[in-house]
């Protein structure tokens, strides 16, 4: 509540705030504020078939007449999904094996830690595409492949913070009136990552949204009639520049929500005091 | 042994230990997939005999381990094996889409460097001012649209809107270039063809932009930060109050030292262009990996997938090596005491 009173003050995670909260409010929402929200599935309206911006489609309308608001507005519930999913995924699995290599050390440490390298050293788009190609492009699939590349940054995240922590006294304290390693590791070494993984998550919802959209503007996303940012820009790729608003709001939707995140997670480090 | 040396060694032993891994990860990956790769490649017409006797040359009946042996055979013989989108070697199609896609990265990676430390140098130096503020907003704004939403914006302004540069491709069709090295900017001038090379010039102007802009705003974020951190240090201080010039601080004493640790992270920003390449491509079609990479991926062509992500990865590695010994010829603890010895 303190860390809230503090954004609010500060006049760009203020902006931030707000931007976050109505991609998050319109998303929750989406089915009251949308004009059409029958136009999510493949719904066709040929009468109205890519039209610019202009009262009552404010976003102008797609390929086959459906009201691009609406779509964008769907898109971001799915995203937001998808970013909540994939990050409670990959932050617990990271965050352990990123405290058991840091405070175990020896051969542990080596061998999660060369596994990370691994999952490291493929660009995380490539490593997420092969995913998705070989498996079925789908939601579900859509967040198996993003979390499996994404959990590796929290292991070397939380791994870096464990090894110097482990030689804090209030560790060795713990350890000289026999506390076990799972106590030293969970209740003694992981409260004091918890404001790095705290910010780097804030920060992570932005670029898990990008990610996924990259991916779906690849055509190895999710699949239509799913309304999906990525794969709107794509779409209306074709058509430029005569029909820009196909391919524009979308691609503004995408760097409102991630601005937005980056805003917030970047005053958070600032206020936690945490190093990038 | 020198350090320099020794380090490079090491690392060289690490990445090879990660590579193989890499390898091992991918090519599990592309086993456990549902749905018969001989049946994909040769589509639903093809007989049963035929399927059979693809999936007995892809060695597709052994177990897994059997299959990977195979594989890192061929492997160390420089054979990826054939591509089943393409029917040629996938060592061959590689080596013709990837130089144009290197060739992007690499113009991307000085962009950042070019635009990216001295936009954080200033940041830093002005903290507090509406310089600093403009510029945290910028690359702040940078950093937070993938590069695809950067490509078709700038396109839109840049090629259609004000025509300045070329909407797409990598060089006029009236330049006919002998393929040399495949990086057409220094084909042109081994050509001698100086107007061939500024068309060429012209054309990686607007991708490369796009691509950079992440990485430029990622380099100028951390360049700040890390010399806002110096500035507190008490030689600045002292340099401050012997009246040295802001400027001879800002660049000498507070920029060096917020180098070295900026550096390893702009290495792996740089390596993640060889992955967001395939955005920014496939919006100027520039006929790099990109294209390739999404079609064999669609169609699950194996060997092809196995590859392509085997030599991206090795790349990154590479990259991150050289990255690793700059920074040990910059930071003057490993320099010295290498002269020392």
């Amino acid at each position: 509540m303190k860390t809230l009173a503090i954004l609010t003050r500060n006049p760009l995670s203020l902006i931030g705030l707000i931007l976050v909260a109505s991609v998050v409010l319109s998303a929750l929402l989406a089915d009251f504020i949308t004009p059409f929200p029958q136009h999510v599935g493949s719904v066709v309206d040929f009468t109205n078939f890519n039209k610019p911006p202009k009262w009552p489609n404010i976003f102008g309308t797609d390929l086959v007449g459906r009201d691009l608001f609406t779509r964008v507005i769907y898109a971001y519930r799915i995203s937001l999904i998808l970013g909540v999913v994939v990050l409670a995924l990959a932050v617990p699995v990271g965050v352990a094996i990123g405290l058991l290599a840091g405070y175990l050390g020896g051969w542990t440490e080596y061998l999660l830690m060369r596994l990370t390298d691994v999952f490291l050293s493929i660009p995380p788009l490539v490593l997420a595409m092969s995913m998705m190609g070989l498996l079925a492009p789908t939601l579900t699939n859509g967040m198996i492949a993003v979390t499996v590349m994404w959990w590796p940054w929290y292991t070397r995240l939380v791994y870096n913070i464990a090894r110097s922590e482990k030689e804090e006294g209030y560790v060795l304290a713990a350890e000289v009136i026999g506390a076990s390693r799972t106590h030293i590791m969970f209740r003694e070494i992981l409260p004091n990552c918890i404001p790095s993984i705290v910010t780097k998550m804030t920060l992570d919802f932005g670029f898990v949204i990008l990610i996924a959209s990259s991916l779906s503007f690849l055509g190895l996303g999710v699949q239509p009639p799913t309304p999906d940012l990525g794969s709107m820009v794509a779409e209306g790729a074709k058509y430029l520049p005569d029909s820009w608003w196909l391919t524009v709001f979308p691609g503004v939707a995408i760097l409102v929500a991630v601005f937005g995140f980056n805003l917030i997670g970047d005053a958070l480090r600032e206020i936690l005091g945490v190093d990038q | 042994m020198p350090p320099l040396v020794r380090l490079l060694a090491k690392r060289l032993g690490t990445s090879l230990i990660v590579l193989i891994g890499v390898s091992l990860l991918i090519f599990a990956i592309a086993r456990v997939i549902p749905g018969d790769p001989a049946r994909i490649a040769l589509g639903p017409n093809a007989t049963a005999d035929a399927v059979a006797m693809l999936r007995e040359r892809l060695h597709l009946n052994d177990n897994f381990i059997t299959q990977y042996a195979y594989f890192l055979g061929d492997l160390f013989r420089g054979d990826l094996g054939i591509s089943l989108y393409t029917n040629r070697p996938v060592t061959t199609d590689i080596v013709q889409f990837l130089p144009a896609t290197m060739e992007l990265v690499i113009v991307s990676g000085l962009m950042m460097v070019a635009l990216g430390l001295p936009l954080g140098v200033l940041s830093a130096r002005y903290r507090g001012t509406w310089i600093d503020h403009i510029i945290r907003l910028v690359t702040l704004l940078g950093v937070s649209a993938p590069g695809f939403v950067w490509a078709v914006i700038l396109m839109l302004v840049f090629a259609y809107y004000i025509r300045i540069f070329p909407i797409a491709g990598r060089i006029s069709d009236i330049y006919a270039i002998q393929t040399v090295t495949g990086f057409l900017m220094l084909d042109t001038l081994i050509a001698g063809n100086f107007k061939a090379f500024g068309n060429a010039a012209w054309h990686i102007v607007l991708p490369a932009f796009a691509l950079a802009l992440s990485g430029i705003g990622q380099a100028a974020r951390l360049v700040r930060s890390n010399m806002v951190e110096t500035y507190d240090k008490p030689y600045i201080e002292m340099a401050e109050a012997y009246g040295f010039p802001a400027k001879r601080i800002a660049n000498r004493y507070a920029f060096r030292p917020s180098l070295i640790p900026s550096l390893t992270i702009i290495g792996l920003d740089f390596a993640a262009m060889l992955g967001n390449a395939f955005l920014v491509e496939a919006v100027y079609a520039w006929p790099g990996l990109s294209r390739y990479g999404v079609a064999v991926i669609l169609r699950k062509d194996l060997n092809a997938i196995v590859g392509t992500v085997l030599i991206i990865s090795a790349m990154f590695l590479i990259v991150n090596i050289i990255v690793d010994l700059m920074v040990s010829i910059i930071n003057p603890r490993i320099r010295l005491s290498q002269r020392a010895s």
